[in-house]
């Protein structure tokens, strides 16, 4: 082998799975919170949460969590088209969602019903997505939080044009674009990444590294770990542990800060795991290992900061015990709702093509509405 | 007070003026501030208006776009140059499934009030790629609305009336025309953007047209009526939606109609509008509707357009055949 095939089939950040050295040990990996719940400093990033907030985030993980297999259940009895899972990644989005401030803007992909959660967003409003009633039923300017975007990485474009219009309003605000390991190959993730470091524009990059584009492994996206590319286009990147709550949030806090006051964009590429498959579509046994989830169950999210709390006695048996009982009436309150989510009037899809209406489009409505009132009275 | 001025210093004022009349607009492309852009069509704006509102951007089409979208949403109002009509297809994922979507996708709650020029068509000399006409990709795509302007005073009205439009707008302009002169009167009224509209009355065909190819309709009728032969001629200006009531009542007079466009004939602008006006004018046609556009090649080299191109020769060659039915 000549030393160029060495150098271009060398992996430098080989997938983890079972027996990889990536975790805990990793020396880049800003950690909070170990895998079995122990809160350890890091010189860089420190924390300050209270006992209530750090109850309020198990909150969150769990309550988020029991959404996510509700959801499962639905498509799996025929009630959603499809599901896009988040299992393994309630603490990456949960500690990014939570880091925005009042006026910062996000823009999630098709997965991020964490962050969706952090932002006020009514779960129904994103089962209606899935369930094929509309294509998202929340406003996402009341909630600064965009619709969910389904072309892999179009929306890092969007969040880093509305930090631009954040520049020209003088506003102190920061602007969060979601994205995955697959959609750092995308093109317009790299002019993304280009155009916010050209116009040091306030957005924070949150990266949620979950080892899979579909089937395919991060080794086929990069062979430099992601948070690296960050320096080739000239602005910091960090590598969090995603799975840790404290560390997420304390990362993105820092980020979204640095961008409101003016030290342009941060890639954070939140290093964690898709425990479930891609959609309720796709079949992950086909393309990995049993033991990798295996390996990977021993670093959940949600267990860690169980632990912590009990251990630090911060919340009690009754707390837990609560906070299962709250998930139940939320499962039962998401199953009720989908179940009884009306379907939309036809002439829904002609509505809002454009602000305003053009004449062939209304001649179309027209004869849609002729069309079906043509079979009134009939069997 | 009416001025002569080219389309391409049209589109100047029209920009310059839409932005004095709105501090939301935002103009973004490539070259388009300290060189003007590389037809000089923003020359002076970033002097004028700074850096913030002349937005000189990185080399990427769909970065263009796609921070357009990220600005609309904030309540900017963002006009794209297009440095040449075949360097679009790069942001045609942007405009395709962002732009033209989003309004619907948000159920109204997102205006996409984005405008994007492209000078387009050939007849210049150029090297590949800056010579197309990729209108019907914009006009098949629901949520766009897409113009082409002929003419001053449609290049200095239409654009600050696209810029006002709520809606996105694919914004045409002849780039082999730039230098045309028209009469311009800034303090007169403009007629609707996404109107047709009949520049020359005629009986014997109706031939419509739209962009470069309204003066080559024009220059048509004059030869054609000097045999004796009378065109309707009809500058189609809106692509999408299309405003065919005039066009109908055209050629319910004159029983013919021709539809020439630089485009390639397949499935172009053209094909549509054959089939709207034979299901609209069926009683009334006397010859099937032609089309005289560009054959279905890429775009060929330079020394070659000539023959690519629809001129006066084929537009007449394409009366006869309606005629002759």
């Amino acid at each position: 082998m000549t030393a160029l095939q060495q150098k271009t089939t060398e992996v430098v950040d080989p997938v983890p799975g079972a027996g990889a050295p990536h975790l805990p040990g990793q020396p880049d990996l800003v950690q909070l919170l170990t895998p079995e719940g122990e809160r350890v400093e890091h010189p860089d990033y420190g924390i300050d949460v209270s006992d209530e907030e750090l109850r309020g985030l198990y909150r969150d993980l769990a309550l988020v969590r029991r959404w996510d297999v509700e959801a499962t259940a639905l498509q799996r009895q025929g009630e959603l088209g499809i599901w896009a899972s988040l299992l393994g990644q309630e603490a990456a989005q949960v500690g990014a969602g939570r880091a925005l401030a009042d006026g910062d803007m996000a823009f999630p992909t098709y997965r991020e019903h964490g962050v969706a959660w952090t932002r006020g967003v009514d779960p129904l409003h994103v089962m209606s997505l899935f369930r094929g009633v509309d294509q998202g039923g929340w406003d996402p300017v009341a909630h600064d939080f965009n619709l969910y975007t389904v072309v892999i990485g179009a929306q890092t474009l969007h969040a880093t044009g509305y930090a631009m219009g954040v520049q020209r309003d003088g506003a102190e605000s920061a602007v969060l674009a979601f994205l995955g390991d697959g959609a750092t190959s995308q093109g317009e993730v790299n002019e993304a990444m280009i155009w916010a470091s050209s116009f040091a524009a306030p957005v924070v990059f949150f990266c949620q590294n979950n080892q899979y584009a579909i089937s395919a492994p991060i080794e086929r996206q990069s062979r430099v770990p992601l948070y690296q590319r960050a320096a080739g286009f000239g602005f910091p990147g960090v590598r969090v542990d995603g799975n840790d709550v404290l560390a997420v949030l304390s990362v993105t806090r820092a980020a979204l800060a640095a961008a409101r006051e003016g030290s342009g964009p941060t890639f954070i590429e939140a290093f964690t795991y898709r425990m479930g498959a891609h959609t309720t579509s796709d079949d992950p046994t086909r393309y990995r290992l049993a033991s990798e989830l295996e390996e990977w169950k021993l670093r959940d999210p949600i267990a860690r900061l169980k632990a912590h709390l009990s251990r630090a006695g911060i919340a009690d048996a009754d707390f837990f015990t609560g906070v299962d009982a709250e998930g139940d009436e939320l499962a039962a309150r998401i199953r009720k709702g989908t179940l009884e989510m009306p379907d939309p009037a036809g002439t829904e899809m002609f509505d809002h093509v454009y602000a305003e209406q053009t004449p062939e489009l209304a001649r179309q409505r027209e004869e849609f509405v002729a069309y079906h009132a043509s079979f009134e009275g009939e069997q | 007070m009416t001025e002569t001025l080219t389309i391409g210093k049209a589109l100047n004022l029209g920009l310059r003026k839409a932005m004095e009349d709105d501090g939301k607009v935002v103009l973004m492309g490539e070259d388009i501030g300290k060189l003007g852009g590389v037809f000089r069509i923003t020359d002076g704006l970033q002097k004028d208006f700074g850096e913030a509102r002349v937005v000189d951007t990185p080399l990427a089409e769909a970065g263009i776009l796609g921070t357009a979208v990220g600005l609309a949403m904030r309540g900017y109002r963002p006009v794209c140059e297009i440095q040449f009509d075949g360097f679009v297809y790069p942001a045609y994922n942007q405009i395709v499934t962002q732009v033209a979507k989003i309004h619907a996708r948000s159920r109204g709650r997102m205006p996409m009030p984005i405008v994007i020029r492209i000078p387009f068509g050939g007849g210049i000399g150029a090297v590949e790629h800056h010579s197309e006409s990729p209108e019907a990709y914009f006009a098949h795509t629901a949520g766009l609305k897409v113009v082409a302007v002929s003419t001053p005073a449609d290049a200095y009205w239409g654009i600050q009336q696209a810029i006002a439009s709520p809606d996105p707008v694919v914004f045409f302009e002849p780039k082999r025309r730039y230098w045309e002169k028209g009469e311009v009167d800034p303090d007169g009224s403009p007629d609707p953007l996404f109107g047709s509209r009949v520049v020359r009355g005629g009986d014997d065909v109706t031939v419509l047209a739209y962009g470069p190819m309204v003066k080559t309709a024009l220059q048509a009728a004059d030869a054609a009526a000097e045999e004796g032969r009378s065109l309707e001629v009809v500058d189609l200006r809106t692509l999408s939606p299309l405003d065919l009531d005039p066009v109908y009542e055209s050629v319910r007079r004159t029983g013919r109609c021709v539809v020439v466009h630089e485009a390639p004939v397949t499935l172009g602008l053209g094909a549509e509008i054959a089939a709207r006006v034979t299901e609209n004018c069926f009683h009334s046609l006397e010859a099937p509707v032609l089309r005289v556009g560009g054959y279905d090649t890429p775009y060929p080299p330079s020394k070659l357009e000539e023959d690519y191109l629809p001129d006066l020769d084929r537009v007449l060659d394409a009366v006869d055949r309606a005629m002759g039915f």
